[in-house]
Formats: C-alpha cells, sequence, structure tokens
C-alpha cells in the first residue's frame, strides 16, 4: 500500500492560490514598496556617506570605547565600494532588514505569547519545528507559486527561514524571569501589561536581542538560496559566479556577504551586551 | 516587639477559616480524603493531588507579628501566598477586613493588593534593570501616582530603611543585606497595612540577618505594620514574633506566644522542635515567677513582720506600699530590734537597695542580678507594683529545663 501526502499539498496550495488571490497579492504589494523603500534610502545616499554612517553606527554600538569595530567597517565597506558591488550589497541589505524587521514583527508576539503561556508554548513549538528543519528550497516552491519570482517570494522565505530564533530566544527570555520578580509584580498590583512591560521585557530584553542578531544572520545565510528565485543582490552574483564557473567573481561576491554578515553581527552584539551591561551594572 | 504579650485589644485584619490548598488534579475528592484522615500518600496515588494546606484557621491582628513557621515543604509559603491570592485557594475564606478576598474579581484584587498588602521576598525579587530608587518607587509608579509623588515617597522609604546615599545605585553593586533593604523599602513606599515577609531574611549571612531582624524590631515599633513573617528559624521566630503559627505537612500544630509554644508545646513535633532553643533568650521573669509571696505591708508594724517570717520560715521579708508597691525589704534581725525599742511602723528599717527585675527581663539578663544576691528576686510590673519572685532554685530550673516543666 501506498500513500502519497504531496498531492493533497498540492491541492492545498493551489486552492489557497485561487481562493485568495487578493490576500497575497496584498501581502506582496506590501512588501515590495516595503524593500523598495529601503532600497530607495540605502541607495539614496552617495557610497562614501554610507560608509561613514554605517562606521559611526559601529562606534556609538561599542559605546564610543572601542574602535576595532569600526576600523573593520571602513576597510570592509570601502572593499565592497572598490569591488563595484556597492549597489547590489545595497539591494541584499534592504532585502534582509525587510525580511528581518517582518519576522521580528511576528516572531517577537509570537514568542511573548508562547512566554507567557503554556498553552501557546506548545502550540508554537511544533510550528517552529517545521519552520526550521523543513529545508529552504522546499517552501521557495510554494512561495514562489504565491507571489510569482522576485524580491518578494526571497522575503518571504527568508522570513520563514529567519523568524524560529527570534520567537525561541524570546520565549527562553521570558521564562528565565526569576520567579520572585513576576510574582513582586503580582504582589504589588500589576496588570498584565505593565508585567510585559516594566518586567518580563527589560529583563528578558538580553535573549531577545540575541534572537534577533541570529534572526539577521539567517536572514544573510538566505541570500545565495533566495537569489535563485530571482531576489537579486550579492546572492545573483555569486549564483552567477558558480554556473559561469567564473571563480573571482563568486569569492568576491561571497566576500561582500561575509563583510556584511561580520558588520551586523557585530553591531547587534554590541548593542546586546549593552542592555545586558546595564543589567549587571 | 520585646514584649511577648499579644499587642493591646486583639483586633483581626486577616481571618482564615478552613483554607485548603491542594496542588493537583481531583481537588475535592483529595480534600475527602484529607478530612478523612488518609495518610499524603495515599492522597497522591489515588487522586494526584499534593495538599500544601489543610483546614487551616487562624486570624492575624492589626499590628501584631505573625510567624508562620515551618521546615521546607511544609506548606508555610503556600500559605502566605494566599493571603493575597498570588496562589489561588482551593477552598476556604481569607477574609482580610471582613471581606472575602477568595471572591474577589481580577481588577477588585489587584486593587486590594496595591492598597493593602506589600511583599518582600527571600531572594528580593528586585528588578536589576532599574536602580535603587526606581525600584523602590515600583509599586507606586504602577498604581501611576505622580512622578513627583512617587520620588518624595521613595525617597522617604529609603531613609527609613538606612539606605540613603544609594538612591541611584544599581542593583547589582549593592551587598544581599543592602538589597534586602531595597526590598524592604520597596514594600514600605506604597504604605500597606499589612507586610508579607517570605523568609526575608533566610538568604543573609549570619550577622546581617541578625541586624536586620534588628531594624525590623525597630521599624515595626515605629510604623505599626501588621506583618507575616515567613521562616524555617525558631529562634527568628520567637525573635521577631508576637504569636507563632507553626506548621508542619500543610496543618498548623500550634498558634501561640512564644512563651506558649515553648513552654506549652502543643504536640510532639512542637515539642522536639523547642527542645534545642536557648530558652534564656524567650523565657522572661515575668513566665516563670511565683505569683503568691508572703509580704509585708508598709503600714504593718515589726511586730507583725516578725510573725510572718516565723510563720513561713524565712529570715527575710519583702514590703510594698499602697496599692502593692514595691518598697523593699526587712531582715529579722532588723525587725526583731525594731520590735524591741518599741517602733510601730516597718518605715525606717526598709532596705530599699534590692536588685529588682521587670516581667519582660529575660531570663539570660536575669544571671547576672541572681548571682549578686541571695534571696529571691522581685519581679515588678510596669506601674511599679510588685507581681511575683523568682527565686535562685526556680531561675536555674528554669534554665536547664527541657521540656517547658518548670517545678
Amino acid at each position: 500500500m501506498t500513500f502519497h501526502i504531496g498531492p493533497y499539498f498540492e491541492n492545498l496550495i493551489n486552492w489557497l492560490k485561487d481562493s485568495f488571490p487578493g490576500f497575497f497579492d496584498g501581502i506582496g504589494s506590501g512588501l515590495e514598496a516595503f524593500i523598495e523603500s529601503f532600497e530607495f534610502i540605502l541607495g539614496w545616499l552617495p557610497p562614501w556617506a554610507m560608509i561613514v554612517l554605517l562606521t559611526l553606527l559601529a562606534w556609538w554600538a561599542c559605546g564610543w570605547r572601542n574602535w576595532g569595530l569600526a576600523l573593520f567597517s571602513v576597510a570592509g565597506f570601502s572593499l565592497i565600494y572598490l569591488m563595484e558591488l556597492w549597489a547590489i550589497t545595497m539591494q541584499t541589505l534592504a532585502l534582509v532588514l525587510t525580511s528581518t524587521l517582518v519576522a521580528l514583527a511576528i516572531g517577537i508576539p509570537l514568542g511573548i505569547y508562547s512566554g507567557r503561556s503554556a498553552r501557546g508554548e506548545k502550540l508554537v513549538r511544533p510550528v517552529l519545528d517545521f519552520m526550521q528543519t523543513m529545508p529552504a528550497f522546499v517552501y521557495l516552491i510554494p512561495a514562489v507559486l504565491f507571489f510569482s519570482l522576485g524580491k518578494v517570494p526571497g522575503a518571504v522565505a527568508t522570513v520563514i527561514f529567519g523568524m524560529p530564533p527570534c520567537v525561541r530566544l524570546t520565549t527562553l527570555g521570558l521564562r528565565q524571569v526569576p520567579l520572585e520578580a513576576v510574582e513582586a509584580s503580582n504582589a504589588f498590583g500589576c496588570t498584565p501589561w505593565q508585567q510585559l512591560f516594566k518586567v518580563q521585557l527589560p529583563m528578558a530584553l538580553p535573549s531577545i536581542l540575541a534572537g534577533v542578531n541570529q534572526t539577521i544572520m539567517l536572514a544573510l545565510s538566505m541570500v545565495v538560496i533566495s537569489a535563485m528565485i530571482g531576489a537579486g543582490g550579492l546572492g545573483e552574483q555569486v549564483l552567477r559566479g558558480i554556473t559561469q564557473l567564473k571563480i573571482g567573481m563568486g569569492f568576491e561576491g561571497g566576500l561582500a556577504i561575509v563583510i556584511l554578515a561580520m558588520y551586523l553581527d557585530r553591531v547587534t552584539h554590541a548593542l546586546g551586551s549593552h542592555s545586558q551591561q546595564k543589567q549587571q551594572g | 516587639m520585646d514584649n511577648e504579650s499579644p499587642p493591646d485589644a486583639p483586633d483581626p485584619l486577616i481571618e482564615v477559616r478552613s483554607l485548603y490548598k491542594i496542588f493537583g488534579s481531583r481537588l475535592s475528592e483529595a480534600r475527602r480524603m484529607l478530612d478523612a484522615g488518609r495518610p499524603r500518600a495515599e492522597i497522591l496515588k489515588k487522586t494526584g493531588g499534593t495538599p500544601a494546606v489543610v483546614n487551616a484557621n487562624f486570624s492575624i491582628h492589626r499590628r501584631e507579628t505573625f510567624v508562620i513557621m515551618g521546615l521546607s515543604g511544609s506548606g508555610k509559603s503556600t500559605l502566605l501566598r494566599l493571603l493575597n491570592r498570588l496562589i489561588e485557594p482551593t477552598h476556604g475564606e481569607i477574609l482580610v477586613d471582613g471581606e472575602d478576598i477568595a471572591q474577589l474579581g481580577r481588577s477588585a484584587l489587584r486593587e486590594l493588593r496595591r492598597r493593602k498588602f506589600a511583599m518582600v521576598f527571600q531572594h528580593f525579587g528586585l528588578l536589576p534593570h532599574r536602580n535603587v530608587i526606581e525600584n523602590v518607587a515600583f509599586g507606586l509608579e504602577i498604581q501611576d501616582v505622580a512622578a513627583d509623588v512617587c520620588h518624595k515617597k521613595a525617597v522617604e522609604a529609603i531613609e527609613s530603611v538606612g539606605l540613603d546615599g544609594y538612591e541611584d545605585s544599581a542593583i547589582s553593586a549593592l551587598s544581599g543585606g543592602m538589597q534586602q533593604r531595597v526590598g524592604l523599602a520597596r514594600a514600605l513606599a506604597t504604605n500597606p497595612e499589612i507586610l508579607l515577609m517570605d523568609e526575608a531574611f533566610s538568604a543573609l549571612d549570619p550577622l546581617i540577618r541578625t541586624q536586620m531582624q534588628d531594624e525590623l524590631a525597630d521599624l515595626q515599633a515605629r510604623l505599626q505594620k501588621t506583618v507575616v513573617f515567613i521562616t524555617h528559624d525558631l529562634d527568628e521566630a520567637l525573635k521577631l514574633g508576637d504569636r507563632i503559627a507553626i506548621m508542619k505537612d500543610g496543618v498548623i500544630d500550634q498558634i501561640g506566644t512564644p512563651e506558649a509554644i515553648l513552654t506549652e508545646p502543643a504536640t510532639d513535633y512542637v515539642r522536639t522542635f523547642v527542645e534545642n532553643v536557648d530558652r534564656s533568650k524567650v523565657l522572661t521573669a515575668g513566665s516563670v515567677m511565683k505569683r503568691t509571696c508572703v509580704v509585708a505591708s508598709h503600714k504593718d508594724g515589726p511586730h507583725l513582720a516578725v510573725r510572718l517570717m516565723q510563720q513561713n520560715n524565712l529570715s527575710s521579708l519583702f514590703v510594698v506600699g499602697q496599692d502593692r508597691r514595691f518598697l523593699g525589704m526587712v531582715n529579722i534581725d532588723n525587725a526583731l530590734a525594731e520590735a524591741k525599742k518599741g517602733g510601730r511602723e516597718l518605715g525606717p528599717i526598709v532596705q530599699r537597695d534590692v536588685p529588682t527585675v521587670d516581667e519582660v527581663t529575660y531570663l539570660r539578663d536575669m544571671i547576672p542580678v541572681a548571682s549578686e544576691t541571695r534571696i529571691p528576686i522581685p519581679v515588678l510590673r510596669e506601674n511599679g507594683t510588685m507581681a511575683g519572685i523568682v527565686s535562685r532554685a526556680v531561675l536555674l530550673s528554669a534554665l536547664s529545663s527541657k521540656n517547658g516543666d518548670e517545678s
């Protein structure tokens, strides 16, 4: 006896696509506008001004003390500019920022829900397992069916891929708040919102920021995969390098991704340890 | 707080009636089995329920310090949390000012917690992302008190626990004792009627702990709150409590003053518990004294005094004035001489430099007095009248007795 679940899934996808075209079109054009406005902002300033800005941001994130990261920013982004990859790097950055923001906007509230309710955690966990272990290529196909080719399905796939750690670390952060602090907030008569915003979220902040960091890194690791469905950016450069066997071209694209990844990781990490230091005095 | 007697005119603020808390499932069945006296292991096996508080009935008086004492797992922390419903009761009534808080809705309960209760935690329960003054102001802040009033009250509370100057310090920069002062200040800032203290000093090292106990006693003397204090330390319970409830396996074994607990333990459990206590720190002259003793009145003549001494086989006699106010002592030689001279009053021969103690003097503090004198020590009431005497024999036996048997 054989049983294939695949056809049913296919039917479901087709049904969804045919039944709610307005819904998916709406999401698609919303995301597209989001990505394009990021691209516009990032491309608006001349590269040298952007390099200065990104460097200052890194320096500030380190609390103006440590200038190592600032130095790395200047060198790294200048190299990207000199390799003539500036424009597509900004495209990739726009896609990564959009996907990350959407992932956080969905992931953090979901993490709060599952952090505050045992039933919430039971509901959310299997979904996260699914999102994390299902190979990214597999949900690339339905993404294309819903949103056709381009940046939007790339962003959707990236959101799905990048969201789980943000949810998990938000949940973990909330669960790690000492019981007595939560009890104290109840004993003094906090409303649920006061408890969340004055006690739980501030104390979970380091963990939540670690989740943000992970989401950004995962978004970057999706760059090449989403280039396969026409998301453009640095991923396309790498893909072209592979398919045309141009080793140098692929390497340059890959190097630019690495520089971007290290920059974003160090900056968010520095911001995270900031908030942790504030808690530990 | 130095006084072992219950506060004047007991005025119940919190009344607990047949209160149960059972964790787990099939609660009513578990409660029926409990009432039928089935053992805990059987209840757990049959219903999956763990009883934490079993049929608690007591009242806490306004302005008293009520200590709930028990070892870990005795249900004392659960009982405390039932009082402000941090834990929901399974069954029973909790009356605060006559209002059954078990029946309150969410917002009414929140109001009650804001207005009447404040809580101090074993591990402080402070918010590390806030500095000292922001922590202390927390209870006021969530009541939407205006910022300047918040600040003013927080500063006052910080001063009352002796932390002035640390307003802007980070919590992590403070020692454990100082952190608990912040916890105490936070509780005092909202000016609550009832302070719930959950093993508040248990996490502190012994020296700081004693210091905090003394300061709590001082604060309590000034502020006159109703304090419910949880501890597993009998010495702490005896030191702080006006009354003590001793819990075991969710059941309150005995409620009474520290002295009653020591001298009349209600169960074997309480008896074994109090056996090793240093009684000299707890028992007072008033509790071990002999209430009846032969005294002469200052109006009696020396003849009568001599006869009283001969009848009772004494060599000296205490003399009291009007209203039994203590005057001093006469010995038989002086009385005989005065009688021979034809004197009619004891007044001239009364020795007034007799060492005395108060009713509330601890036995520990009587030892130096007893070592100086060979006669029994007169015990005086606050108003100077004579309450009784403590002989050296009584003192020694009270100090050495293990089971509160004073004779």
